[in-house]
């Protein structure tokens, strides 16, 4: 007997639930953002693949109800990329985390932003490694701890979006696991978006992240989001103090540009043109 | 039996015909020698055949792309050499783990590390089998002539869509440079075997469930309708992650026993003036030539001696060297490595059939002279 | 006439919550209370149908429905 709300019942293995993810983690509220934009988008189920890596965002593949692939640390925009190619009419979504996609999974986000391969990337970043146990990541802010960081990682974190873009991404845009509607919004004109999109969601983890840094709770985590939020298009018109310490969300870019399968299948057609000239 | 087209073809390219010949329509790769020809010919022929090629950022990438190629429904291959193969294996695991077919090819350069990138070598042959971590099948095969390269690559398609397993082609620099007349086989003159799909619109698919009488379970390409999931985490029958060790145990036994119950099917070699050989070589490869030379010269002296050659490296030919060893006293085996395959030779031979062993590392390909001066001291 | 806009119940599945207090802190009508960690609707009536605590929970364990 199948049991969750509409929306879950349609999009998710309700069987499988309740999924892993620790309490209040921010996980589990992103994942449906992105169940809620594919059907809002009442996209073809059967047409709709979700590719994630390893890491506690890359468990969302066994909870969602589509064409889904959970693959190896690092490398679900290379697997993404495969299928996404051998299949353009497929509509490919990869999930996957902070560490999953910009520590060990690097090379494959600048080089598929680059090539701007149809493919929507929602980066879940709770700031931390969350599966292994805590260690911080390269999206765990200048100074703040993990486990492998006791005294203040000395590592400084990257601004995900602006790499996103300086590799070529064509939508990008950041919101946290807080404002589930902007969220979905920018998820949702991710997916319809022709070209490499990346949404960046901030995604609380109490259990870690909160915990070693002494940020609170989930609810606390969420007020943080909530407060320290500041959307880019309203920073210009903030006065600087009032910007004093908050990070910005909202869309950063949003242009067109030549789509690689696109651009591949233009050259299978030419040859098939020259091909029945020859005959 | 209709006309066969003769061609002068390098290996490498030979083993591209051959793929294209399988039904190979994706190839994802990262240049590296001496495998660099095989990617650049798929680059030209593929797109003319509505196929799809793409070179990735790093091997890691190639060969994820080249698994999820396969997994959308294409037979796809990948090709490196040594260090791109290192690169590879945690992901060739995972091809293994969930069963999805696809070809690696590795020519073999001379290694470790860079080592001697246009230089032949055999060094690759044991990780080949135990690269990756953990227990996996594998399933290796390795061509001595250039012809052997375009039937061997249609061999190693046929094998990854019918057991499900990613399968290798190991083939030695020797081979994938060599230029050699070929006489291209037709169509009709070799089988091509497609993966086994589940039956239309099918209800309730259970992706990884091998039904009565069945090797391996059906695969469904995504798109094709099924919602269905894939993890390289111990799964079961559906494909979702399970922990409970009867399902770990059951998985594992089942991507094991299902290469290993079918080795008849798989195993294959080439036998030359053994009947009566009281002295025999064991050499596979680009090494096998030198080796039927040297026994047709010892043959001219009068000396009893024959070759015995893998054509499937992986699995072992366990039977077959365990009967040759029986009334055999001595063996040689010859490859250009210090010594990987003779390893298994020692495992299974009869207690009183001695082992002789000859290595070759400078980057060198072995000679017939060689081989002979090894048979001499040790006949 | 515009649709008659039906009043939409608040419906929980306490197997699925894990008590991360998120829904209680921003339902706007505090009318959510965790009883032995679960989630527990102290008055149904109050519910404006904002969705806010669908919207929020990490879990799927709480949401609107029509009446049948």
């Amino acid at each position: 007997m199948s049991q969750g709300s509409q929306l879950i019942q349609d999009n998710f293995r309700d069987n499988r639930l309740p999924h892993i993810w620790c309490p209040g983690c921010g996980h589990g509220i992103i994942t449906r953002a992105i169940a809620q934009a594919i059907d809002n988008l009442n996209l073809d189920k059967d047409k709709v693949c979700v590719v994630s890596g390893i890491g506690c965002s890359s468990r969302a593949t066994g909870y969602l109800n589509f064409n889904t692939l959970h693959t190896t640390h690092g490398r679900a925009l290379a697997f993404a990329t495969g299928i996404k190619l051998a299949r353009p009419e497929l509509k490919v979504i990869v999930i996957t985390g902070d560490g999953d996609a910009t520590a060990i999974g690097g090379n494959h986000l600048i080089h598929s932003a680059r090539r701007n391969i149809d493919i929507t990337t929602v980066l879940f970043n709770n700031k931390i490694y969350g599966m292994t146990g805590g260690q911080s990541s390269p999206a765990t802010p200048y100074h703040e701890k993990g486990t492998t960081s006791p005294y203040g990682t000395i590592d400084p974190d990257f601004d995900i979006c602006k790499l996103a873009i300086g590799a070529g991404a064509t939508y990008v845009a950041r919101s946290t696991a807080y404002h589930v509607p902007q969220l979905t919004k920018h998820i949702q004109k991710a997916i319809a978006h022709k070209g490499f999109s990346l949404v960046e969601a901030i995604s609380g983890c109490p259990t870690y992240y909160g915990r070693k840094n002494k940020k609170g709770d989930a609810v606390d985590l969420m007020h943080f989001y909530k407060d320290y939020a500041l959307d880019v298009k309203m920073a210009e018109k903030v006065d600087p103090e009032k910007r004093e310490g908050k990070f910005l969300i909202g869309e950063f870019a949003n242009e067109e540009r030549a789509e690689y399968v696109d651009e591949y299948m233009k050259i299978v057609e030419r040859l098939r043109q020259e091909g029945s000239q020859d005959e | 039996m209709a006309e066969r087209v003769i061609k002068l073809m390098q290996g490498n390219e030979a083993c591209v015909e051959g793929a294209i010949a399988a039904g190979m329509r994706f190839y994802a790769g990262y240049p590296i020698t001496p495998s660099t020809e095989i990617a650049e010919l798929c680059a030209e022929k593929l797109p003319a055949l509505g196929g799809k090629f793409i070179q990735m950022e790093d091997e890691i990438a190639g060969m994820a792309a080249t698994i999820g190629g396969s997994l959308a429904g294409l037979k796809a291959m990948t090709a490196t050499s040594g260090p791109g193969f290192s690169l590879k294996q945690e992901n060739i695991g995972y091809a293994a783990m969930t069963q999805i077919p696809c070809v690696v090819v590795d020519v073999m350069r001379a290694g470790p590390s860079t080592g001697l990138p246009t230089s032949p070598s055999q060094g690759d042959v044991m990780q080949a089998k135990w690269g990756t971590h953990g227990d996996h099948p594998t399933i290796a095969l390795c061509p001595a002539s250039v012809r052997e390269a375009y039937d061997l690559t249609i061999r190693c398609f046929n094998l990854a869509e019918k057991y499900r397993t990613p399968v290798f082609l190991m083939m030695d620099e020797v081979i994938g440079h060599l230029r050699e007349r070929v006489e291209v086989p037709n169509p009709d003159e070799y089988e091509v075997f497609d993966r086994l799909k589940p039956l239309p619109n099918e209800k309730n698919y259970k992706a990884y469930e091998v039904r009565k009488g069945e090797i391996v379970p059906r695969m469904a390409a995504f798109g094709d309708g099924y919602a269905f999931h894939v993890t390289g985490l111990v799964y079961d029958e559906y494909g979702f992650p399970k922990t409970d060790t009867d399902v770990a145990e059951k998985l594992i036994e089942h991507l094991m026993n299902k290469v290993a119950d079918n080795d008849e099917d798989i195993i294959t070699y080439e036998e030359y003036e053994m009947e009566d050989a009281e002295f025999f070589i064991i050499a596979y490869g680009g090494v096998a030539r030198a080796a039927k030379e040297a026994v047709k010269e010892c043959r001219k002296r009068g000396m009893k001696v024959g070759l015995f050659r893998p054509i499937t490296l992986w699995p072992f030919p366990e039977k077959r060297v365990h009967e040759l060893t029986m009334n055999r006293k001595k063996v040689l085996v010859a490859e250009m490595n210090l010594g990987q395959y003779v390893i298994p030779v020692h495992r299974v031979k009869m207690p009183d059939c001695k082992v002789f062993q000859y290595g070759k590392v400078n980057g060198e390909a072995i000679t017939p002279e060689e081989i002979i001066t090894k048979i001499k001291e040790a006949y | 006439m515009a649709k008659v806009k039906t009043k939409k119940m608040v419906k929980t599945i306490p197997e699925w919550c894990k008590a991360c207090g998120i829904c209680v802190a921003f339902c706007p009508v505090k009318i959510l209370k965790l009883e032995n960690d679960k989630i527990v609707v102290t008055d149904q009536e109050k519910c404006t149908n904002c969705m806010l605590c669908e919207m929020r929970c990490p879990d799927y364990a709480i949401y609107l429905e029509e009446q049948e």
